[in-house]
């Protein structure tokens, strides 16, 4: 074991498909957040390939109960250590995009709605990995999976992913963001964002799956990568109900590009890609948008909000009414 | 036709053949392959739905609805996906919604484990479903078109279950009825009342303490009665297809001494324990309890009196006598039956030819046993599990 694989907080010697970037989203996880968190896992690829008995990758302390309901055991965690008088131990979700989507999305919602004191991280790979790559919320348009098969009569997914980080914002907690595990600065930036924060925070990290996407793992980070040069995959983040892109290239590369490197979009038409791109550009535009009106948003907020600039003429304020 | 498949996928094709209309799917090993068959015949063309649910609870309440609307519906799950429908199988038996499922029968969480066992559909018995078992694929099969027939005279929803990997990803032959081959059998669904417009009706009221029980000894005597229908079904089928089936089924019960009684595909173990017992004179014989819910009571006390029965529980009531065993035991108050409990044989362990051996060497000491079955299995630490 290299001095380097030692500092981890996740140990190497799980058992993760070579290439598999959701394990890397682990190591990052708990590299940036650090020795003082709680780690609570969903079932899934993630659960299963860092937690055999009698083995585990873990050096933080880590628990997985179920696949529906980590959000749930996290505010028990959240709601334990301060009654304990801890302050400082912070509650981590790790749940894939099966868990986060869909079975426990119910219990992801309560949690953000109550405003637990947790940072939830999805690593979205897309697709339910570990049973075998079926569909999940988050599988993009078009993509084929065991249960969204390509066949004669339907051609893959028929609709688009739920707009989870939305969906999360719209609960009104401090911090929603989306990342890529190809852009690692912006990730760690994300999640050193969410520790210092109190409330419910959530982050989905894009991390394809090579095996379930159908591509070589020594391709993941260029698939990765591609997903957001190409505007399949957005970087953004709400910061107390502002919107930011954080990521805004100009010019983005075609999203056949992106998907010619991955099996499950093989079988689109050049007319399906058309549409999956005029999709995307369309999502495009309603990110700058969604930019424009933040932005006019927070003019107005801070006009509205920011103490005067002239200091007040007496310089003892009168007390508040107490009512 | 016959084929040469696995237990998941002659299972689905049968399902396809029984032509459901609504079809409900979340994969969970050891049943993902059925759901995923489901969804290759439904982008094919071949079925008319597929509903791609979110949960378990889900894919059950999506039948709930299919049902009530007039379907025939079916979807396949196992271990914690049915521990999620519990509460929907309450409901949909005290609806009285004929919905058929597979069952791919494997342990439960903590600790996780995707292996083997009957905890799952076991610790379903009370929830007013009826229960058939199957010892090979081909029982499984058959089981399942039977299952669209005992439901739909019954209105009771039956799941049919086969042992995880033993059964579902074994490959077997199994000769699986064309559609037309099954309307031979299987008449189309008529349902008693549906969500109509032309004829509005409100399902699923409730009920309050003047009323309430009614409906439950209504459900509790009809699952009684569903034993008939169960039997009626069982020789029909054979009529049909020349393979009949029974509440039980015997092997070589009539002048044994000693008889292994247990659900699944353990009970071919058995079977084949009792032919090389028998072969050297041992008076032994087995008895596979294909019908779980309704328990077929009178048919083990009627069979089984007088002898030394040893009951194999692959699921346990932690802090209890084990639940196949009291049931036994139960029907066998009064006889001069000796009765022995083995149980174990979880998470992936099963019941070999020469563990029952063994059994029926301790039961043949004529005392009454109780112990766990301790099957060692290799330790296999590197392998990567689905889940
Ligand atoms: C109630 C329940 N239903 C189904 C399963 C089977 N199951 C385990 S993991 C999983 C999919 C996980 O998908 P995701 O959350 O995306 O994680 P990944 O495998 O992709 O890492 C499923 C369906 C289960 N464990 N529990
Ligand atoms: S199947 Fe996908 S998510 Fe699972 S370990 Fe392999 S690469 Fe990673
Ligand atoms: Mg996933």
């Amino acid at each position: 074991m290299s001095q380097q694989s030692e500092m981890h907080l996740f140990a190497p010697g799980h058992s993760g498909c070579p290439g598999c970037a959701p394990s890397t989203v682990l190591i990052h996880v708990v590299d940036t957040l650090g020795k003082d968190i709680i780690v609570v896992n969903a079932t899934g690829c993630m659960e299963i390939t860092s937690s055999q008995y009698p083995h585990s990758a873990w050096r933080v302390p880590y628990i997985h109960s179920l696949f529906e309901n980590a959000p749930a055991v996290a505010s028990g965690i959240s709601a334990a250590l301060k009654a304990k008088g801890n302050h400082h131990t912070k509650v981590v979700v790790i749940a894939g995009d099966g868990s986060t989507y869909d079975i426990a999305f119910g219990s992801l919602s309560g949690m953000l709605e109550r405003g637990d004191d947790v940072i939830y991280c999805c690593y979205d790979n897309e697709l339910y990995a570990n049973t075998g790559v079926q569909k999940s919320g988050a599988t993009p348009i078009g993509a084929a999976t065991t249960t969204s098969q390509a066949g004669k009569v339907h051609h893959g997914k028929e609709k688009e992913r739920k707009p989870i980080v939305e969906i999360a914002a719209a609960h009104n907690i401090p911090y929603a963001a989306s990342a890529s595990i190809a852009f690692v600065a912006d990730f760690q930036a994300k999640l050193k964002k969410a520790a210092q924060i109190s409330g419910s925070k959530f982050i989905t990290v894009n991390a394809p799956c090579a095996l379930g996407a159908g591509f070589d793992g020594s391709i993941s980070m260029k698939v990765a990568r591609l997903a957001v040069q190409s505007r399949m995959w957005f970087l953004f983040e709400y910061e107390n109900g502002f919107f930011k892109l954080n990521f805004n290239p100009k010019v983005a590369k075609p999203v056949a590009e992106y998907m010619q490197l991955q099996k499950r979009f093989r079988h689109l038409t050049p007319e399906e890609i058309e549409k999956i791109q005029k999709l995307c550009d369309h999502h495009y535009i309603e990110m700058l948008e969604r930019q424009k009106a933040s932005d006019a948003k927070k003019i107005v907020f801070d006009a509205v909000t920011q103490p005067p600039s002239t200091p007040p003429a007496s310089p003892s304020a009168p007390a508040a009414p107490k009512t | 036709m016959i084929k040469t498949t696995n237990g998941a996928t002659a299972l689905a094709e049968t399902a396809k053949n029984c032509e459901p209309e609504v079809v409900a799917g979340y994969p969970i090993t050891p049943t993902t392959h059925v759901v995923e068959e489901m969804n290759r015949y439904y982008a094919n063309g071949e079925t008319k739905s597929f509903i791609a649910v979110e949960s378990e609870f889900s894919a059950l309440s999506a039948l709930i609805g299919g049902a009530a609307a007039g379907a025939r519906t079916f979807t396949a799950t196992g271990s914690q996906g049915l521990l999620l429908m519990h509460e929907v199988l309450f409901c949909s038996s005290g609806m009285r919604l004929p919905i058929v499922m597979v069952v791919g029968n494997r342990s439960v969480s903590a600790p996780l484990s995707i292996w083997n066992d009957e905890q799952d559909s076991v610790s379903q018995r009370d929830t007013g479903w009826i229960q058939l078992y199957a010892k090979n694929n081909q029982e499984a099969s058959d089981a399942l078109i039977q299952a669209y027939f005992i439901a739909e005279k019954t209105f009771i929803p039956v799941m049919v279950c086969v042992d995880g990997h033993f059964l579902t990803h074994t490959t077997e032959q199994v000769d699986i009825p064309s559609k037309d081959e099954i309307k031979r059998f299987l008449p189309p669904f008529k349902p008693m009342v549906t969500l109509d417009p032309d004829q509005p009706l409100s399902m699923g009221v409730y009920a309050a303490p003047a009323y309430y029980q009614e409906f439950r000894m209504d459900l509790h005597s009809d699952l009684e009665k569903s034993a008939a229908v169960i039997s009626d079904a069982g020789k029909r089928f054979g009529q049909v297809f020349g393979r009949s089936y029974g509440l039980v089924e015997e092997y070589h019960v009539k002048d044994a001494k000693e008889v292994l009684v247990g659900l699944g595909s353990a009970m071919e173990n058995v079977k084949a324990a009792v032919d090389e017992m028998r072969k050297q004179g041992k008076k032994v014989g087995a008895l596979h309890v294909r019908v779980l819910r309704p328990f077929p009571r009178e048919e083990l006390r009627r069979i089984l009196s007088g002898k030394h029965v040893g009951v194999i529980d692959r699921a346990l009531s932690p802090g209890a006598q084990p639940p196949l065993f009291t049931e036994i035991v139960e029907a066998l108050q009064g006889t001069s039956s000796t009765v022995s409990s083995f149980f174990g044989a979880l998470g992936g362990r099963t019941l070999k030819i020469q563990e029952s051996k063994q059994l029926f060497e301790k039961m043949s000491k004529g005392k009454a046993l109780k112990e766990w079955i301790t099957v060692t299995v290799e330790k296999n630490e590197a392998e990567i599990e689905t889940c």
